[in-house]
């Protein structure tokens, strides 16, 4: 495989350089010293090629081999890619456990997608058919849930001339096409994509289906759609990481893509454990049956940290291809721009903002927009979506950082994360006065269709009061809360309802983790309810110190622990309203 | 072959520049002889072409351009390694202090070690007693952890660390800690009220120490950490030990790495730092772990103090993203005496969740550390609004909080030096300071939990 060889002639950190290097492309990968590490050409000049090294260079010298492939890095796509983890360069973390134990060496080479292992492949097209680009020719079960379609590959057709049903290993031949110069064209289970060059779709759709995720702050206040993006800043300590984890288990997608992009190991762990032991609200099967791990936390080399959110995307496109809806989490985006940082303060370029690259928003901006609903490349109608979902990490929590003003530009919706609330431990730690979301006008007319008519109204009722709440309190800060209004206690009084008992969620109670959209909407009805009812009796004279102490609101309270099967339950708590209403109307 | 070099092209701060080499290797030791014939010891930076950049750890002091030698040794950084290096003195090289303190070395190891893989990690939920009350009832801390101290300059985080290392143990288990200790430009006083310490409860005869004291050269406080750590693997992961390793001061660690960046001439980021400062701590803080199949663990209790207290400061910025949670020491707490001053609103431990409930501390422990936390966050605002309007101003229920925020810092915070608190005495303190508020107060709290233990215990 390897053409020719340069020669090492510098060496700082992930930073190689080799001349005799004539020959090789820009992006190529490269074969470093004879430990064989992997390594890109990320700049060439004359016979001269600067190489990022995906592994630790230590003990590599002046004088050595560069061996040249002549291909750009890419990834192995087919069956066997759900429910595994890889590193940053798509390898397998599990065979290099099994080949080398608990720490991770050098020079490891795997195949990403394992050779060996056997798949049910069943035909769909037949012989004689005329197949296109991105046609289905089979699928493979691979595992409960997903259904792996195998593709014509991009840029290929013809006609099917033989197509095959059985037990096959990936690399095996499961159909033969001859296309237009009469030339058989074989096809096997496994496609290879380079991970920097966006895959081929047919054309881009407008964002109008709502994504779900089951956390009502994100669902009724700032939803996302499918195909959409979103990004989500905080200081340490504000629940990132736990809102990723909480979107790849619940999200209404079909498959997840984990970018663990510079991060802790132990998350990855977490991850690793928690998933196969969660289970599917919809389909009953483990959470981990529908999930890609990629996983390369801060302490392994870090030009792959800069590889692993193109690897992980590129995984998310193909099973986009097939028609799914896909979401991919990348936390966190600001360890990728760190490493960009790094490799190009290595390479002695001018340097932009804070340091970093002046590439550095024109790289976010088109790694967001491989995000998108697209109509796929085939020549029947499918549709796919890709959400994607950043993480970013300003120093400091500051939202002035490069890497967030950056990828703000870009993204729609905007999770602000706070270090206020998550210090009160109200989490979500997402600020509701800060964050946004662009995609309601999209998705209201599927939400008015599939959820409530007056689901937007209630939106908008509730967040008003949030927004009231914040003017009121820094009078009460002023002059004490004596001072207010009774009409004014009530808002004060909503809004803590609002806050406690629908925004804040408990990630690691049972039940609270996840809300169906439809209990969400019962629940802000409840509570809207209640501030309707508690004007009324308020004009009828009824003291703000009776609304405030009674007994319903702890019914409202505790409605969020309410089992889906009961969540008709929730309903009835407007009945206790009105009863204890009207109590307080006969005491006076 | 080992190679040597006579003559040098440029020594900066603490770099020198060799030209003529061959053969030279990146991250390669380098043994730099002195015209008086003392030796210092170097790490090869860059090599390009024929020229190789070598930082000296020991500082330039003396080396001259013409008659230094440097002599290439064909690895990198290595330590020898032994069970007996237990009780042992080292420098911040790992250098045996004085004789007594040599051994035979079982393994030499490269002091970078390699990234453990996320799939051979054990996911740490094993929850340690250090009978602190502050850390067990509310930011647990379990084996395998990384939970850093920020303290800031005259707060008592060293007596803090030392109470730790005294007091931890593993539930229902006797067994003790080994105690790795990495002292990176602290002071002699410092360095020796932790000496002291362990000697005086015997934890000496189980502890490695690393020192790099305030005099002793910057740029070795690089290598500081990582051999720490090395020893500290070597004992977790060969000889089934529970290893804590306590490093301090990250901050003195962060400027030599900073010293080096300024000499190399590099971009700096944020207040002259490196751009690569997470990158480079992120190597030594995750290093602490757990591994499948392995009984030994690293937990990791780094101790830095922050500039000026300023938590959004690179170092502690970049520290709190890589470890598992944050210990944050409060001056107005010390300044009231209330002591270890843990600030308890910003303070986290991210992993305690999986170490505490049925079987581990007690079912109760993670709806009481809610409550006593949202309990002691409202009292610590009517606080703040009494000291603006008055305490006649607020409602009676906030006088309530404010009753209850001011006696949990004195009986539930406060806690003395020598003072070792069982888990089970920190839970019933924490019941017994709510018992203040009505029970309908205790929102966060399960029916079933209140029915066992509310004004019960």
């Amino acid at each position: 495989m390897e053409k020719k060889t340069g020669r090492i002639i510098k060496v700082a950190g992930p930073l190689v350089v080799a001349n005799n290097m004539l020959g090789s492309k820009m992006y190529d990968v490269v074969f470093v010293s004879d430990m064989k590490l992997m390594g890109e050409i990320i700049e060439l000049n004359e016979d001269t090629a600067y190489i990022q090294v995906y592994e630790e260079t230590s003990g590599i010298g002046v004088g050595e081999p560069v061996y040249q492939t002549g291909y750009p890095l890419s990834v192995e796509l087919g069956p066997g890619l759900i429910e595994s983890i890889y590193d940053g360069t798509q390898r397998p973390l599990d065979k290099i456990y099994s080949q080398v134990g608990d720490f991770i060496t050098r020079g490891i080479q795997t195949n990403a997608l394992d050779r060996n292992k056997t798949w049910k492949f069943i035909p769909i097209v037949k012989k004689g058919d005329k197949v296109s680009e991105g046609d289905k020719l089979g699928y493979v079960q691979e595992t409960s849930l997903i259904k792996h379609y195998i593709m014509v590959p991009p840029y290929l057709s013809g006609e099917v001339i033989d197509i095959k049903s059985g037990d096959f290993k990936v690399d095996d031949v499961v159909a033969v096409l001859k296309d237009k110069d009469n030339k058989n064209l074989e096809i096997n289970m496994m496609q290879k994509w380079p991970v920097r060059k966006p895959r081929p779709y047919l054309e881009k759709l407008p964002p109008i289906l709502p994504m779900f995720t089951g956390q009502r702050v994100i669902d009724m206040f700032f939803p996302i759609s499918k195909g959409g993006t979103a990004c989500v800043p905080g200081p340490f300590g504000s629940g990132k990481t736990v809102i990723q984890h909480q979107l790849s288990k619940w999200a209404d997608a079909e498959v997840i893509v984990y970018i663990g992009c510079g991060e802790r190991g132990n998350e990855m762990t977490d991850v690793l454990i928690e998933f196969p032991e969660l289970v599917d609200p919809k389909s009953g099967e483990p959470l981990m049956k529908r999930t890609v791990l990629v996983a390369n936390t801060s302490n392994m080399p870090v030009a792959a940290r800069e590889a692993s959110v193109y690897t992980g995307i590129t995984i998310a496109e193909y099973f986009r291809d097939m028609g799914y809806s896909v979401a991919l989490m990348a936390d966190s985006t600001s360890r990728w721009a760190e490493a960009m940082r790094e490799i190009s303060g290595r390479l002695e370029e001018m340097p932009g903002e804070e340091g970093y690259p002046a590439y550095l928003a024109a790289k976010i901006a088109s790694f967001y927009e491989r995000a998108g609903r697209v109509k796929c490349l085939a020549s029947e109608e499918r549709e796919g979506a890709l959400t994607v979902i950043g993480a970013v990490s300003p120093p400091g929590g500051d939202l002035s950082d490069p890497v967030v003003q950056a990828t703000l530009r870009v993204v729609k919706v905007f999770w602000s994360l706070e270090a206020q609330l998550a210090y009160r431990r109200h989490f979500p730690a997402i600020s509701w006065l800060n964050s946004y979301s662009l995609y309601i006008d999209n998705i209201k007319e599927y939400i008015i269709k599939n959820v409530s008519e007056n689901y937007f109204e209630l939106q908008n009722k509730s967040m008003r009061i949030l927004e009231e709440e914040a003017e009121l309190e820094e009078i009460v800060r002023l002059v004490g809360i004596d001072a207010l209004s009774g009409n004014d206690r009530l808002i004060l009084l909503v809004a803590k309802m609002i806050r406690e008992d629908f925004l804040h969620q408990n990630a690691f109670h049972e039940i609270d983790t996840y809300s169906r959209i439809d209990k969400q909407y019962k629940m802000i009805n409840v509570i809207q309810y209640f501030y309707t009812k508690g004007k009324e009796y308020l004009q009828k004279g009824i003291n703000i110190v009776d609304i405030e102490n009674m007994r319903v609101r702890d019914r409202v309270a505790r409605m969020k622990y309410t089992p889906i099967e009961n969540i008709e339950n929730i309903e009835s708590i407007k009945k206790e309203i009105d009863d204890e209403f009207d109590e307080l109307l006969k005491k006076l | 072959m080992i190679k040597e070099y006579k003559g040098l092209v440029n020594i900066m701060g603490p770099l020198i520049l060799v030209e003529g080499v061959s053969g030279v290797k990146y991250e390669e030791l380098v043994e730099i002889e002195l015209p008086d014939k003392s030796k210092k010891n170097g790490k090869v930076l860059e090599v390009n072409g024929n020229k190789a950049l070598v930082q000296v750890f020991e500082g330039t002091t003396g080396i001259d351009i013409e008659r230094t030698k440097t002599r290439f040794l064909g690895h990198g950084i290595h330590i020898g390694v032994s069970k007996d290096m237990l009780g042992k003195v080292y420098n911040g090289f790992g250098k045996p202090k004085s004789e007594k303190d040599k051994i035979i070395p079982e393994e030499n190891l490269d002091i970078n070690g390699a990234p453990i893989n996320p799939y051979a990690r054990n996911y740490p939920n094993e929850f340690i007693q250090t009978g602190i009350s502050t850390i067990d009832g509310l930011n647990t801390l379990v084996r395998g952890q990384k939970l850093p101290i920020f303290s800031g300059s005259g707060l008592p985080h060293n007596k803090m660390a030392a109470q730790i290392a005294r007091q931890s143990t593993v539930l229902g288990k006797d067994e003790q800690f080994a105690v790795v200790f990495g002292a990176m430009g602290i002071t002699f006083e410092e360095a020796q009220f932790f000496i002291d310490d362990f000697k005086k409860t015997g934890a000496i005869t189980r502890s490695v120490l690393f020192l790099n004291l305030a005099d002793d050269p910057a740029i070795e406080r690089i290598a500081t950490p990582r051999v720490a750590l090395t020893s500290a693997e070597f004992l977790a992961f060969k000889h089934d030990m529970h290893v804590l390793v306590i490093l301090t001061d990250m901050t003195n660690y962060c400027e030599a790495l900073r010293e080096i960046s300024a000499a190399r001439k590099e971009v700096p980021g944020r207040r002259g730092y490196p751009g690569y400062l997470y990158t480079d701590l992120s190597t030594i803080y995750e290093r602490a772990g757990r591994i499948k199949g392995k009984k030994g663990s690293i937990t990791l209790i780094p101790i830095l103090t922050m500039p000026e207290d300023d938590k959004t400061h690179p170092i502690p910025d970049l520290t709190g993203y890589i470890t598992e949670g944050q210990i944050i020491l409060s001056r107005s707490l010390n300044r009231k005496k209330i002591l270890p001053p843990v600030d308890i609103l910003p303070s986290l431990s991210r992993l305690k969740d999986k170490g505490i409930g049925k079987g581990k501390t007690r079912e109760d422990h993670a709806d009481l550390f809610n409550q006593l936390y949202a309990s002691y966050a409202r009292g610590k605002e009517a606080e703040e609004l009494a000291v603006i309007l008055g305490e006649s101003a607020l409602t009676d229920m906030d006088k309530v909080y404010l009753k209850f925020a001011q006696d949990f810092e004195l009986e539930y915070i406060s806690q003395g030096d020598y003072e070792n608190r069982t888990i089970e005495q920190t839970l019933n303190l924490g019941w017994r300071l709510l018992s203040i508020f009505p029970k309908e107060e205790l929102k966060r709290i399960r029916d079933e939990n209140i029915e066992k233990y509310y004004k019960k215990v």
